[in-house]
């Protein structure tokens, strides 16, 4: 895992660079993702044609989602503490609870996707569809990749792969999971409780 | 621990053959593939600009026809800019600043041999468009709504889009991987504030990759959905604006021309002391400087939309801006006189280009001044005026200070001097060569040429200086071949040379020419700017540099999943241009398989793990 | 190494020289910029301007001329200097090494940023004093860019023209303009700065208001004068050129008066019981001296046939899709796709600015646009166009034809 860090121990900040590459990367996700949510935000208001955000949102139900995510990320802690402690059952389950949690997420959007373009609201139809399916979409990527990298650590665990020393996959995995539950809070916001 | 480097003379050829170059993870080796890679898209790219000369040479001419002529046009630039000028760029990020930082290889290794299969597969399906009949015709800017599929069927602008994604993932892993080598993997004692300025260049480019690129992606995937899916981004009549594309595209665009200018601007801080024999002239000025050039660099982007109207109070927000950031350019050409001043200054060929880049980059910043007054903008936006001052900015300044780069750290790189004979006919034709070719331009310009016209009327006084600009295309064109012949001659018997042959004062001249594969047998401590300037100080440097190992230095291995990587990435985002989503999903697969196959696979021989 | 050293200090001796000439050579070019700015050898020249609009920019212009001159002659006699002072000599000494100097640095930071100051400061007054309307009785022009063609509307005239724009001297003008397709930019180098002519977003109903881009400038001489698009909008971007024509008030008057009345050949003469009467009078009066006067360029006027005429006009009208697309004041055909062919004998251009407006041009171009101005969405005799079939039309046919255009004088 600790590629390049071999035998040059230690770095010059004390950090792994593998733990700081990944911030590293989160900050251009950052950017990634800010573009998409400012493109949303200039295109707030100018679909000709309807449906209109205010026609179809139904914020409980996004709101029961967006929660769902929000305690994945406890999960997530967890998982995390039980690697550390090297306490095997603990990491597994909780580690599970989170894909489980990442899943009902994507269950729950999918279903309000599918209620969305049965009122008429596509890709194609406006730039309310164009922007919001894009923005949520990419987001939906990310959680669905995120519940892969779950699994394989999952795995890992399991056969015993991940000793507590080798706690920083799961970390960086941690970091990635926060980072994605965070910018769905941010969508969240933006998108849906600011109409 | 028995270690036999003295038997290891030709150390970046210990293993050879093309397996050994395809899984290779050493970065000096990826920064001579990026480089030889980046020379022939340059020769390609060079080529379409000289028949976009010969079409230019006379008004009305019919060498070319309008359709080639616009592939030509959006090729020479597209390409000159993501897969000349970056990666020229990142071949001597990549070959210099593990050796400058005094690393052993930079932070991921694979990861950055990822990034340059991607950038060469990237770049070879964009360029292949050309066999398909399909080569990019809608500028390098590719303004929407003109590459909607409406205005621009066929799959010209998917090659573009696309190709530019692949290019643009590279991008982004190449400044991370740079960011976390500066930051974490320097030598004891090498500070931020004794980082050689090519080094502080490159963080302050990698700063802006992982940055901008990420822009450019969300628009081109706003792009390809409209293209491929019918998506309304930037569709007007269903609201989508055209504008916006703009805004995405300059807001990554600017910051693209730091990009390109930085990394030029830190390899002459680095050649200029070693040439006058005195230290930087303001260092931390310098370095400030280029960080504050990064930093506005976002706050301009819009002063190449000043006739798109935005209204009086944006226009003049990014008057002040851009001039604003005139002045710390202002203030690194007077350090690098500064630094000249009082010195002992020795015309090597690298001496030379840098020198030509202090003349002939001003030109282009000061012209960059002119339109930066959006009234004046007006007239000269999309003009050749603006043609000649982003090709004395890139040309003069960018290609001439990676040409200074070459000369200068080549001998290290290969362990044979660039033949100087040659050398001076190189830096004199080029130099001669782009005056000609751009300085007619602004009249162009000025006589109301606009840019990206296939022909132009008679009558309107432009015949004489389209005539001197193909006549230096010519001469430029020379000067590039001359360069390419040199490279290949010297490569292969260049006069041999010595560890430091230049008198230089940072890490990297402190190992053999070409160093070991593993760089440094021993870490050196580092206690000053010119850790080789200082006789002690040097003295202590060499005595760990030039000894063998106290330990065998633990090497990553090699590795094919990078390459493999790299071509399924681009088969999956190939497979994006049917737009069918099950073929699409289907081309995930390979990219998925290859990521964990890669993940799975130790990065260092069996035991070096800890 | 030490060899090496030896011959690169020959050489750069050499070099020296070619690169003080170089340097003279440049600035010796540079000076010519302003010694040919005002010539009349450059009708599309940027810096000579013939609008208050055009002056404020070149105005603008030349005072950031000089200060940049300045600032490129400072760093390049440094530079000479540096060069020609500091070059290795034999028996130099290790020079001192000096680190920076505070002083200085601070002292070429602030003398940029005033220089700077400089130059900003009346950019952007320029900018507030030329993008508002000049006065409240300006002329307004609705500029619709095509591909390849450029619409002219005049909404309180009731005018519509192509690709030449006929304006008033000494009036205020505001053009509104907005884009059929893609984005283009308006630009006539004389008159002023380029302004981009952007599609026209859709706005939600009943309460959005489209927007448009706005040029405003007062011509203060006649003539006529070379525009072209300046934004890259497609495969004959370089072909779309427009004119545009400043005349006396009283003669703009009469061009704008002469629109509303058909040409005489215009309509077939059983339709159109006053027409016939003058289809037999050939053209007299100030109308023809007017288009001598501004069809400098265009061909004589050649003697109409009117078998051909009445032959060509049948065609048009009826037997063609021509006026799926074209309209022609006083006859059936009300296109509004294409460009509106009003008059069209006394425009001096056909195809955009692109070739003299005679038979042969015409001819050439009514069988083959495609040939002449690739992407056009006009088919031709035997070449479909954006989404219309081939004419199918005979050489006959289309000499007829061409004839028939020509004769609305």
């Amino acid at each position: 895992m600790a590629e390049g860090a071999a035998d040059h121990p230690p770095t010059s900040t004390g950090v792994d660079n593998w733990k700081l590459g990944f911030w590293t990367f989160i900050g251009s996700e950052c950017l990634f993702f800010g573009t998409l949510i400012s493109a949303y935000m200039v295109y707030r208001g100018t679909a000709v044609v309807g449906p209109f955000p205010e026609d179809i949102w139904n914020i409980p139900l996004t709101t029961l989602s967006t929660s769902t995510l929000l305690f994945s990320s406890l999960a997530m802690v967890l998982a995390l503490d039980g690697v550390q402690r090297g306490a095997k059952k603990f990491a597994l389950s909780w580690l599970a609870v989170v894909i489980a949690m990442g899943g009902t997420f994507l269950a729950i959007e999918a279903y309000e996707y599918s209620h969305f373009i049965s009122e008429g609201l596509t890709l194609t139809s406006s730039t309310f569809g164009s922007s919001y399916y894009v923005l949520t979409g990419t987001h939906k990527v990310h959680v669905f990749v995120g519940m892969i990298w779950m699994a394989a650590l999952w795995w890992m665990i399991y056969r015993d792969k991940i000793p507590p020393k080798g706690a920083l996959k799961v970390e960086i995995a941690g970091i990635y999971w926060h980072f994605v539950d965070i910018i769905w809070i941010v969508i969240f916001s933006l998108v849906y409780l600011i109409s | 621990m028995s270690v036999q480097i003295e038997n290891d003379p030709d150390t970046h050829a210990e293993e050879t053959g093309i397996w050994s170059w395809i899984t290779t993870v050493d970065h000096k080796r990826i920064a001579l593939m990026y480089f030889a890679t980046s020379l022939i898209f340059f020769l390609i790219a060079g080529a379409q600009a000289i028949l976009i000369r010969i079409q230019l040479f006379r008004p009305a001419n019919d060498f070319l026809s309008a359709e080639v002529y616009n592939e030509f046009f959006t090729m020479h630039g597209t390409s000159m800019i993501f897969l000349v000028a970056m990666p020229m760029a990142v071949a001597f990020f990549n070959f210099v600043v593990p050796l400058q930082i005094g690393a052993r290889d930079v932070a991921f290794p694979r990861l950055n041999a990822l990034s340059y299969w991607i950038y060469l597969l990237g770049g070879l399906y964009l360029t292949s468009s050309f066999f398909f009949g399909a080569a990019p015709d809608r500028a390098w800017t590719g303004y929407a709504n003109l590459t909607l599929p409406q205005f621009s069927p066929g799959l010209n602008m998917d090659f573009w889009l696309i190709g530019l994604s692949i290019v643009g993932i590279s991008s982004i892993m190449g400044g991370v991987n740079f960011i976390t080598t500066i930051i974490n993997m320097r030598a004891p004692g090498m500070k931020l504030m004794r980082m050689p300025l090519f080094t502080w260049m490159t963080l302050v480019t990698s700063f802006l990759l992982v940055t901008a690129v990420p822009i450019i992606s969300v628009a081109l995937i706003f792009l390809g959905f409209d293209r491929i899916f019918g998506a309304a981004f930037f569709d007007p009549a269903r609201g989508g604006d055209p504008v916006f594309w703009q805004h995405l595209f300059w807001l990554f665009g600017h910051p693209e021309v730091y990009i390109l200018i930085l990394p030029a601007f830190g390899a002459i801080s680095d050649i200029i002391p070693t040439f006058s024999k005195k230290p930087l002239f303001g260092y931390p000025i310098v370095v400030y400087a280029g960080i504050l050039i990064g930093f506005i660099g976002w706050g301009v982007w819009s002063h190449h939309m000043f006739t798109v109207g935005l209204g009086p109070f944006a226009d003049s927000f990014f008057i002040a801006a851009t001039m604003i950031i005139a002045i710390p350019t202002g203030v690194k050409i007077f350090n690098w006189l500064g630094t000249m001043w009082g010195g002992s200054i020795r015309f090597t060929t690298a001496m030379l280009f840098s020198v030509g880049l202090l003349a002939v980059f001003t030109i282009g910043g000061l012209s960059g001044i002119m339109h930066a007054s959006a009234p004046v903008n007006l007239q000269q936006h999309d003009t050749y005026f603006v043609v000649a001052h982003f090709h004395y900015v890139i040309v003069g300044g960018t290609m001439m200070g990676l040409w200074a780069a070459l000369y200068y750290w080549f001998p290290k790189a290969i362990g044979r001097y660039l033949d100087e004979t040659l050398g001076k006919w190189h830096f004199w034709t080029t130099l001669i060569g782009l005056n000609l070719t751009f300085f007619p331009m602004h009249f162009a310009g000025l006589y109301g040429m606009p840019r990206r016209i296939f022909t132009y009327p008679e009558g309107l006084g432009l015949e004489i200086w389209n005539q001197l600009s193909t006549v230096g295309a010519v001469i430029f064109g020379l000067s590039g071949l001359i360069m390419t012949w040199n490279v290949i001659q010297s490569y292969r018997k260049g006069e041999r040379a010595p560890a430091d042959p230049w008198g230089a004062s940072s890490l990297e001249w402190a190992l053999p020419s070409p160093p070991h594969h593993y760089n440094f047998p021993n870490i050196p401590t580092v206690r000053s700017r010119e850790p080789l300037w200082d006789e002690e100080e040097r003295r202590e440097v060499e005595g760990v540099t030039m000894a063998p190992p106290k330990a065998e230095p633990h090497m990553p291995n090699p590795s094919y999943w990078p390459f493999l990587l790299a071509a399924s990435i681009t088969l999956s985002w190939a497979l994006v241009m049917t737009g069918i989503w099950w073929v699409i999903a289907l081309g995930m697969i390979p990219t998925a398989t290859c990521v964990f196959m890669w993940a799975f696979e130790p990065a260092f021989p069996e035991g070096a793990e800890h | 190494m030490q060899n090496l050293s030896y011959e690169t200090e020959r050489d750069s001796e050499g070099g020296r020289g070619v690169f003080s000439r170089l340097v003279g050579a440049l600035l010796l070019l540079a000076t010519a910029l302003f010694l040919t700015a005002c010539e009349e050898s450059y009708p599309q020249s940027t810096i000579s301007p013939h609008t208050d609009f055009a002056e404020i920019i070149h105005g603008l212009y030349v005072n950031i001329f000089w200060w940049t001159m300045f600032v490129l002659g400072v760093v390049w006699i440094l530079l000479a200097w540096v060069v020609v002072r500091y070059r290795e000599r034999e028996g130099d000494e290790h020079p001192r090494q000096i680190r920076g100097h505070m002083g200085l640095e601070i002292g070429w930071t602030t003398g940029p940023a005033l220089i700077v100051l400089a130059i900003a400061i009346p950019s952007i007054q320029a900018v507030f004093a030329t993008q508002r309307p000049i006065s409240d009785d300006a002329l307004l022009v609705e500029v619709t860019g095509h591909q390849f063609w450029w619409e002219f509307h005049y909404p309180e005239e009731g005018v519509t023209t192509a690709n030449e724009l006929y304006l008033p001297a000494d009036r205020s003008v505001s053009l509104r303009l907005g884009s059929a397709d893609v984005i283009h930019s308006f630009w006539v180098p004389k008159l002023g700065g380029k302004r981009d002519v952007n599609p026209v977003v859709a706005v939600r109903e009943p309460d959005g208001e489209p927007e448009y881009n706005w040029l405003y400038f007062t011509p203060f001489e006649t003539g006529v004068f070379l525009g072209q698009c300046a934004e890259f909008c497609g495969d004959s971007h370089a072909l779309m050129r427009m004119r545009v024509v400043v005349q006396e008030e009283d003669e703009f008057e009469d061009w704008i008066e002469r629109w509303h009345v058909p040409s005489p050949t215009a309509a077939p003469p059983e339709a159109e019981g006053e027409a016939e009467e003058e289809d037999e009078v050939p053209e007299t009066g100030p109308a023809a001296d007017l288009d001598q006067e501004v069809d400098a360029g265009a061909a004589e006027a050649p003697a109409p046939d009117p078998e051909q005429v009445s032959l060509g006009r049948d065609i048009f009208l009826h037997q063609s899709t021509c006026v799926a697309c074209h309209a022609i004041q006083g006859t059936t055909a009300q296109g509004r796709i294409g460009p509106d062919l009003t008059r069209f004998g006394e425009r001096m251009t056909v195809g955009a600015g692109l070739l003299d407006n005679d038979r042969e041009n015409l001819v050439r171009w009514i069988s083959d646009p495609e040939s002449i101005k690739p992407g056009v969405l006009m088919p031709g005799v035997d070449r479909p166009g954006g989404n219309w079939p081939p004419t199918n039309l005979t050489e006959e046919q289309v000499e007829a034809v061409a004839a028939y255009l020509l004769s609305l004088r």
